[in-house]
């Protein structure tokens, strides 16, 4: 056992990041993804990891509005972005019509790839609000999902499309 | 439905009550928790397939900055495996590496990165053993054993049983059909890694929070690895990001995380790298089968012989059980008087197999689907009505004694046909385009447990206090299929709540009832049975503390959203709530519990107890294809399914399994595979895993995925909850047949194995061109020693379920004589 040893300093990293929209400044080794230092770091466990190579979209989160692989991102890159993960997706008590959609169309099973499947189809519909099915097909290519075989995803993301726009004509 | 109008909740498409966790990220998964003062542990796992370990150093590993600990085989004397006959692996090998990817240390650091660098200076000195690849070889080389038990040489399992005379059927006979298929193994790749973190409590107890299917059998192997009481040890199972079976087996990484949380008194956290996972496997078994089939002029079933290699991998796990399943459930669907069949399950220096989706039962149906479909061919009958003229009765049995209960085959038949346009469609489209139909049928829970015993299957608590309260303990886990929604859901039916009032307490081994695990298909059977008894003797008190109150009959009472009140007698009313508090009054602090013990198996003879369930569901499906014959493209534009599922708790669902059962299905159909290559012999002549990655281990995605059209057919079983069977495996099973089956009918080549790649279909277009026969597929059959079969009569020719030992003549003979006298 080896608990005189040297301890560990490998905070060594320092940026300043606006997090759902608040201002967090955050220390952390300089080798760690964006990925990790929201989880470990800031405690937003809610963006998730299926192979932290860039190859599921499980831990797709929205930087200055662009869906982006957190697990392909070095934090240190990431210094004042802007950064949305699925903990800012509702407003206060209020799912986001994404979610609301999710729930009612089957769209989350096990809900693993649920984060990152939701932020990936906010920035999308953020930047087309009126996507066709294939388009959110396409859209979501990234975004692997083991549990429900995608048809229900798209049905969500349809409805949500409509909901949103729904809300817009009315404000 | 008209059934969903009888009641409140069940039959309703609702939101699950897990969702609003789900969809806001707040759902904590093994990988979210943290604790504080938590260490992080990496595995030390093997580079070779199959070698001794001759030494192993850790000194440089332990004095590296940060390390706490290091572990290897030595720390762990006992071994494990989920079966009691399979107890063959150690945490970490002590001696011996049976695959690549075998974990022989462990390293337990401040942080991962820590970890990570003295795993590097760990050095193991290995001695090279010969590497068996494939069953073929495992069987032809008896003297390189991967393990010193089974039934000899590599042989693991070797299972063989009789229901009638097989052969003199398949005589009598007017046609015989003798094929052999190839189903490539393949793996669950749940989203979420496993990961796992224990926590000490002194006094040697401990709780581990794990991504576990089966925390209760988890439970039972950590107790026997470390030696400690079952009741000190506490398992939580996290809500698992999927599962399909790849969380069943107790994993290695689980018990090093507890022995050194025990060792450390402090928290320690794993979590496994997705090319872990692909090593810890455990999925599908890749099964050569052969069939030899008769059939009468009119395309009806005389006799089945089955015969099943499957390449087990280094380790036994589920294996035992995978063996029987490619057996013991090919009966179910149509009339089969007379079956046959002999299994055999050898060692690879690969990573385990076990149980995927369907456990055993999609590679022999694959099979037998796309035989169907040479027989429904050649005798010149529509593959659809050949099948409907011979789809099994209801409140059967069958030859290999296997009750069959509800069965909406036939209902599941005509509505793929009626609903895909199949008369229309079958060899009439234009080529290139093709339609295949198959079924399935599977079981709704195992009706033994893996460790015998006598005790209920699943067990639920239920409280309710003079809040209104009601909360539900049950032993099951949520792997994503839903059922906290259905344990939920029938206690909110029960009681004439909204499943809102529900607060499910589920997966814990120190606080909620003995529940066998997700696996099998049997939670909403098993803890929906024992929902109900628990939530129907919560309702009694209710009702006659209510009764007293308002001055009714109980018989007149309803409990109904939220409201408890006398039947046509509107004043006579009261909330949920006050309900309540008067049987709290009346009874004192409440509680039920309920427990579900599956019915007996009907055979009696050994090993009579696999595949017998307290019921079956049943499904049908058309998938439709569209084959490039220049590049072998096998697109699929639409699939058509019916699941028989005999009530459907939450239609929404119920859908989502049907359509993810169909998704995993096209996948194993038509890319995926767990394979593996030999490095050049420069490079070390090792067996490694091709494609240990999400990007090259091909599954479907958003873009490949077809409409699917679900059909739900609802015939209540009468031995399951509201009469719901199971939906959560089934539908994936007749998915892999009814695309080869729809390749054929597209471009008239036979593909007899899975995947389908487009390789395959050139490679048999070439084979039409050239005039031979437009097949790809294994060529032959090993030569396997197979046990003497366990001979049972049928039910149909007299027997009792028991075993006979003489010869069949004379049995027969026996039943005759007992007839006339
Ligand atoms: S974890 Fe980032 S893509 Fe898989
Ligand atoms: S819901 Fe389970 S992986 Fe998508």
């Amino acid at each position: 056992m080896n608990t005189m040893a040297k301890p560990i300093d490998r905070r060594k990293a320092h940026i300043r990041l606006r997090v759902n929209g608040e201002e967090v400044e955050v220390s952390f080794a300089p080798y760690k993804t964006l990925l990790e230092v929201l989880r470990e770091d800031l405690d937003l466990t809610g963006t998730k990891h299926g192979c932290e190579l860039g190859e599921c979209g499980a831990c797709a989160v929205l930087v200055d509005g662009q869906p982006l692989l957190s697990c392909l991102k070095l934090a240190l890159e990431c210094d004042g972005c802007s950064i949305e993960t699925i903990e800012g997706l509702a407003e206060g008590p209020e799912l986001h019509p994404l979610q609301a959609a999710f729930s009612d169309h089957g769209g989350s099973q096990c809900g693993y790839c649920t984060p990152g499947v939701l932020m990936t189809a906010k920035g999308l519909l953020d930047a087309e609000p009126n996507p066709s099915r294939e388009r959110i097909k396409e859209a979501l290519a990234g975004n692997l999902c083991r549990c429900t075989g995608y048809q229900q995803i798209v049905d969500s993301v349809e409805d949500a499309a409509r909901v949103i726009n729904e809300q817009r004509a009315k404000a | 439905m008209s059934s969903a109008k009888k009641f409140d909740v069940i039959g309703h498409a609702r939101r699950r009550v897990d969702g609003r966790a789900k969809v806001t990220g707040q759902l904590r998964y093994a990988d979210d928790l943290t604790l504080p003062r938590m260490l992080h542990a990496k595995l030390l796992r093997s580079p070779h397939p199959h070698a001794l370990i001759e030494a192993i150093d850790i000194a440089r590993a332990r004095s590296h900055p940060g390390v706490q600990l290091v572990l290897t085989g030595r720390d762990f004397p006992v071994p494990f495996g989920i079966m009691p006959v399979s107890q063959d692996e150690y945490p970490l090998a002590p001696e011996h590496v049976r695959y690549v990817g075998d974990p022989v240390a462990a390293v337990i650091a401040q942080d991962e990165q820590a970890a990570s660098e003295a795993l590097k200076l760990i050095e193991v000195t290995y001695r090279a053993l010969p590497t068996i690849a494939t069953p073929e070889e495992a069987l032809a080389h008896p003297e390189t054993r991967i393990h010193d038990y089974g039934e000899s040489g590599n042989i693991h399992r070797n299972q063989a049983f009789e229901f009638g005379d097989v052969e003199e059927a398949l005589a009598q006979s007017d046609h015989v059909f003798e094929d052999v298929f190839f189903f490539e193994g393949s793996t669950h790749m749940p989203m979420e890694q496993h990961a796992a973190l224990a926590a000490s409590e002194g006094d040697g107890r401990f709780t581990l929070w794990s991504s576990t299917q089966n925390p209760h059998y988890l439970q039972r192997q950590l107790a026997r690895v470390l030696q400690l009481p079952a009741a000190h040890i506490r398992v939580i199972a996290c809500d698992n990001g999927g599962g399909f079976g790849g969380k069943c087996d107790p994993a290695n990484h689980e018990m090093v995380v507890s022995k050194a949380a025990l060792m450390l008194g402090r928290p320690v956290k794993i979590c496994l790298t997705r090319e872990e996972v692909f090593y810890l496997h455990r999925g599908r078994h890749p099964v050569l089968m052969k069939f030899r089939t008769g059939v009468t002029r009119d395309g009806k079933l005389t006799g089945m012989h089955l015969q099943t290699l499957l390449d087990g991998g280094g380790y036994g796990s589920h294996g035992p059980a995978s063996t029987f399943y490619t057996g013991v459930l090919t009966p179910l669907t149509y009339e089969l008087p007379r079956f046959k069949f002999e299994a055999c399950r050898v060692f690879t220096n690969k990573p385990a197999c076990g149980p995927k989706r369907g456990h055993g039962t999609p590679q022999p149906r694959f099979g037998q689907e796309v035989q169907l479909d040479k027989i429904a061919e050649r005798l010149k009958l529509d593959p659809a009505d050949l099948r409907l003229n011979m789809v099994t009765k209801a409140n059967s049995l069958t030859a290999s004694w296997l009750k069959i209960g509800s069965n909406g085959l036939a209902e599941c038949i005509r509505q793929v046909v009626e609903g895909s346009g199949w008369r229309q469609k079958h060899g009439k489209l234009p080529e290139g385009r093709g339609v295949g139909i198959a079924c399935s049928s599977y079981m709704c829970g195992a009706g033994v447990s893996i460790y015998w015993n006598k005790m209920p299957h699943s067990g639920v608590a239920l409280t309710l206090d003079r809040s209104g309260q009601v909360t539900v303990f049950c032993g099951a886990t949520e792997v994503g299929q839903g059922s906290d929604d259905v344990l939920a859901a029938i206690v909110a039916e029960t009681l004439g709540i909204s499943t809102k009032e529900v607060r499910c307490v589920t997966g814990d081994t120190g606080i909620t009832p003995v529940d066998l695990g997700s696996y099998s298909s049997r939670v909403t059977i098993m803890m929906g049975n024992a929902a109900l008894q628990a939530a129907g003797r919560a309702r009694d008190m209710l009702v006659t503390a209510a009764a007293e109150q308002l001055e009714v009959l109980p018989a007149s009472i309803v409990l109904s959203r939220g409201r408890v009140f006398a039947a046509g007698d509107a004043a006579k009313s009261m909330s949920f709530a006050e309900a309540v508090v008067y049987a709290e009054t009346k009874f004192g602090t409440l509680g039920t519990v309920g427990s579900y013990t599956p019915p007996k198996p009907p055979g009696k003879f050994k090993a009579a107890g696999v595949g017998p369930s307290p019921a079956y569901s049943f499904s049908a499906c058309v998938v439709e294809v569209e084959v490039d014959e220049h590049t072998g493209w096998i697109n699929v534009p639409k699939v058509w399914i019916a699941h028989d599922i005999g009530r459907a708790l939450n239609p929404l669902l119920a859908r989502g399994q049907v359509i993810g059962g169909v998704y995993m299905g096209l996948g194993e159909a038509l890319m995926e595979e767990q394979v593996f290559r030999r490095l050049p012999p420069k490079l070390s002549d090792a067996l490694v895993h091709k494609i240990p990655s999400l990007l090259e281990y091909k599954s479907i995605t958003s873009l490949d995925m077809p409409e699917v059209e679900v059909i739900l057919v609802e015939d209540p079983d009468p031995n399951c909850p509201f009469g719901a069977k199971e939906v959560g495996q089934g539908p994936l099973l007749p998915v892999m047949p009814a695309v080869a089956n729809a390749i054929f009918d597209a471009v008239g080549v036979r593909i007899d194995e899975v995947p389908i790649t487009p390789e395959k279909v050139l490679r048999a277009l070439q084979l039409k061109r050239e005039g031979k026969n437009p097949r790809v597929g294994p060529e032959r059959f090993p030569d396997v020693h197979y046990a003497e079969p366990v001979f049972v009569l049928p039910p149909g020719e007299g027997g009792d379920g028991n075993e006979t030992k003489d010869h069949y003549k004379q049995a027969v003979n026996k039943v005759a004589e007992r007839a006339v006298s």
